[in-house]
């Protein structure tokens, strides 16, 4: 939902996917380096690094994307063309 | 006895890591700064009411389908099709894909174009104050009620999964909802609907995904699970993975049901009768900004309800074929009851909700286990928040504003859907407690919420369609219906036996009995309504523009192209949806 000055529900979303997925990638990333004693079933396709990139990439399209810059561009556009 | 000690238990499935803890500390933080952001956009009563009505068809349709896609969904279907087999996917394709469709492009223009708060609203329109307030009061009543019950339920499933004490759990998952509707009113429940839609995907979207690796693909699933049913001595093994042929008999498949009661009870009835009628899913579609919004809004949200069978029956199934003890052998899990007992707390049981935390541990290691968590605090609180919106907007236009005060001020009515806000989520915070209490309480509520949809749905579908529908048949219809329903309920509770006459066969399980008697009551109330609205005279043509089709002037919509047309996009669901029943049958 975009919400012309207000920021969008997408920001919101890009914010949370992103913060979680660098947690999650980070957390993958020294799992790899360190590998824990007690591992989880199918540990050797290391989910967590794939899955935490994806998400924080999905989170940086979404937070870029409908960050409040772009908005306000795109409703200063929005206007000019009216 | 330090605070770690007080709120944790040492009897818990999984144990988080610090990375786990700090993703749900960001989860409860984001939620809180959401509500406390979108306060200064929620001053007028269609502000907080109705989200502004400027939700886009997006972000309305993935509330739509948030608001019902609760942790005890997430958790009680996977735990049903673990008991059931893949039948449970009929709850979300069958029992939800047609009748959503159904809502959006035949019932919504209805719904839109009469400028409705509520579905009580409705009533009030077609059929009087007397549906009205029947209708709102009991609706309020059941959402309240409802809502506590979940809340109990849920801090169960976690002082089970996690260990978390009880208390914590209700008091921090309450008072957070609370906090973020009272605050933002609709629109920030919506906001945080979309916001869960997202992290449930992404917490749950890795345990099929790694579980089709381990089993070898959906070939192997199959034959996993007929190989270990067969060693259990389980009836009819090969059924688990069949969605249709298995139905011809009751006796021929795990819930004791045929094709009809699953078609006419689950489908044309139950299905139709929640997603079109029951407020809590609906008034995020209310939201939206225009009609073609609005009717946009079902579809995307039928397209996404296909595709969580992969985020919840797969697991379930996955289950069946995969979990074994630390001895290795078979693990089989047990109805809760039996699980969450002392005794079964003694030997190690596992209940059939907890398969899908099992199988988040089994997959899921630190990070991706804080996720998997977060999404299903996320799913508890996006169904909850969807309760207690809808309960405020009944309470405040259909009770207070209709029985009690008819001269409120939009201002007013605004202070009061914060207070209500407030005060319906502690109303839900003592029903927890009285469910603990009463554990076979939530068998009897979902039993009394099923006697009031079903019926409805023959009200409300009659009054749109059928003008000549009168107050005196709209009302006696939904009585009948209701008393009907209570009726069959009473009289299986009294003879057991009488489940071969309500449900047409013994072998019928709890949820075969809902779908029949279901739809026998739905019979009834068509039935008492178009024979009562005969006897009696109707509404003239005049007072029934904007609520009966025939007497609805239906805007056009703007858009330019068929590819933009909410009819191309409801037909492409429509056959991805019989594309699957093939897959599957």
């Amino acid at each position: 939902m975009k919400t012309g000055s207000h920021l969008s529900i997408w920001f919101f979303t890009g914010l949370c996917l992103g913060v979680v997925g660098a947690l999650i990638f980070a957390t993958g990333i020294y799992e790899i380096m360190h590998p824990p004693v007690n591992k989880v079933v199918l540990f050797d396709l290391h989910a967590n690094v794939w899955w935490g990139a994806i998400l924080l990439v999905s989170g940086l399209f979404f937070g870029i994307h409908f960050s409040p810059a772009n908005e306000r561009k795109r409703m200063a556009g929005k206007s000019s063309s009216v | 006895m330090n605070l770690a000690l007080l709120l944790l238990s040492p009897n818990r499935l999984v144990h988080l890591s610090g990375v786990d803890i700090v993703i749900i500390i960001f989860y409860f933080a984001l939620v809180l700064g959401i509500g406390f952001y979108l306060k200064e956009q929620a001053n007028t009563g269609e502000d907080f009411f109705m989200a502004g009505r400027e939700m886009t068809a997006w972000v309305a349709g993935l509330a739509f389908l948030s608001a019902n896609l609760g942790s005890l969904e997430l958790m009680g279907w996977a735990g049903n099709s673990y008991k059931y087999g893949i039948l449970a996917a009929h709850w979300y394709w069958i029992g939800a894909i047609p009748s959503m469709l159904f809502l959006a492009l035949v019932m919504m223009p209805f719904y839109y174009v009469c400028k409705t708060h509520s579905v009580p609203g409705y009533l009030k329109l077609r059929f009087g104050e007397g549906a009205q307030a029947i209708s709102s009061i009991s609706f309020a009543f059941m959402t309240v009620l409802m809502s506590g019950i979940n809340m109990y339920a849920m801090a169960v499933v976690m002082k089970v999964v996690l260990g978390w004490n009880m208390h914590f759990s209700i008091w921090v998952s309450a008072g957070t909802v609370a906090v973020y509707v009272a605050l933002g009113g609709l629109r920030s429940a919506i906001f945080n609907e979309v916001l869960q839609f997202f992290l449930i995907w992404a917490g749950a979207l890795l345990i099929p995904i790694l579980g089709l690796i381990e089993a070898g693909g959906w070939n192997g699933l199959q034959a996993k699970i007929l190989q270990n049913l067969t060693e259990l001595n389980v009836p009819n093994p090969g059924s688990y993975t069949h969605l249709w042929s298995t139905l011809g008999n009751f006796n021929d498949n795990p819930m004791g049901i045929n094709w009809a009661g699953i078609v006419f009870g689950l489908g044309a009835v139950i299905a139709m009768g929640y997603w079109t009628t029951d407020f809590l899913v609906v008034q995020r579609v209310l939201s939206a900004k225009d009609l073609r919004s609005a009717e946009l809004a079902p579809i995307i949200g039928a397209a996404f309800k296909m595709c969580v069978p992969f985020i919840v029956i797969l697991p379930g199934l996955l289950g069946l074929a995969l979990l074994r003890d630390p001895q290795g052998h078979l693990l089989r899990l047990v109805p809760a009851n039996l699980a969450w007992s002392p005794q079964g707390q003694a030997q190690g049981l596992h209940g059939y909700d907890e398969v899908l935390p099992l199988m988040l541990a089994r997959y899921c290691g630190p990070g991706l286990l804080g996720l998997g968590i977060t999404a299903l605090i996320a799913g508890f609180m996006s169904g909850m928040a969807g309760n207690v919106s809808a309960f405020t907007t009944v309470w405040t236009y259909d009770i207070y504003g209709t029985l009690i005060n008819k001269n409120a001020t939009d201002d007013f009515k605004v202070k009061m859907g914060r207070w209500i806000t407030v005060i319906g989520v502690i109303v839900s915070i003592f029903t927890a407690y009285i469910a603990a209490g009463a554990p076979s309480i939530m068998d009897y509520v979902q039993a009394l919420f099923s006697f009031f949809i079903a019926p409805l749905f023959g009200t409300v579908l009659l009054g749109m369609l059928w003008k000549r529908a009168t107050p005196a048949g709209g009302w006696t219809g939904l009585l009948a219906g209701t008393l009907s329903s209570i009726g069959m309920y009473t009289w299986v509770k009294i003879d057991p036996n009488a489940v071969r006459y309500v449900a047409l066969s013994m072998d019928a399980q709890d949820q075969a009995q809902n779908m029949f008697r279901a739809l026998w009551c739905c019979l009834i109330c068509v039935i008492v309504t178009v024979v009562v609205s005969l006897m009696t005279k109707p509404k003239p043509d005049s007072e029934l523009k904007d609520v009966v089709y025939g007497l609805t002037p239906i805007p056009k919509t703007e858009h330019a192209s068929w590819f933009h047309s909410p009819i191309f996009w409801g037909a492409v669901v429509a056959i991805v949806f019989v594309i699957l029943q093939i897959i599957f049958w």
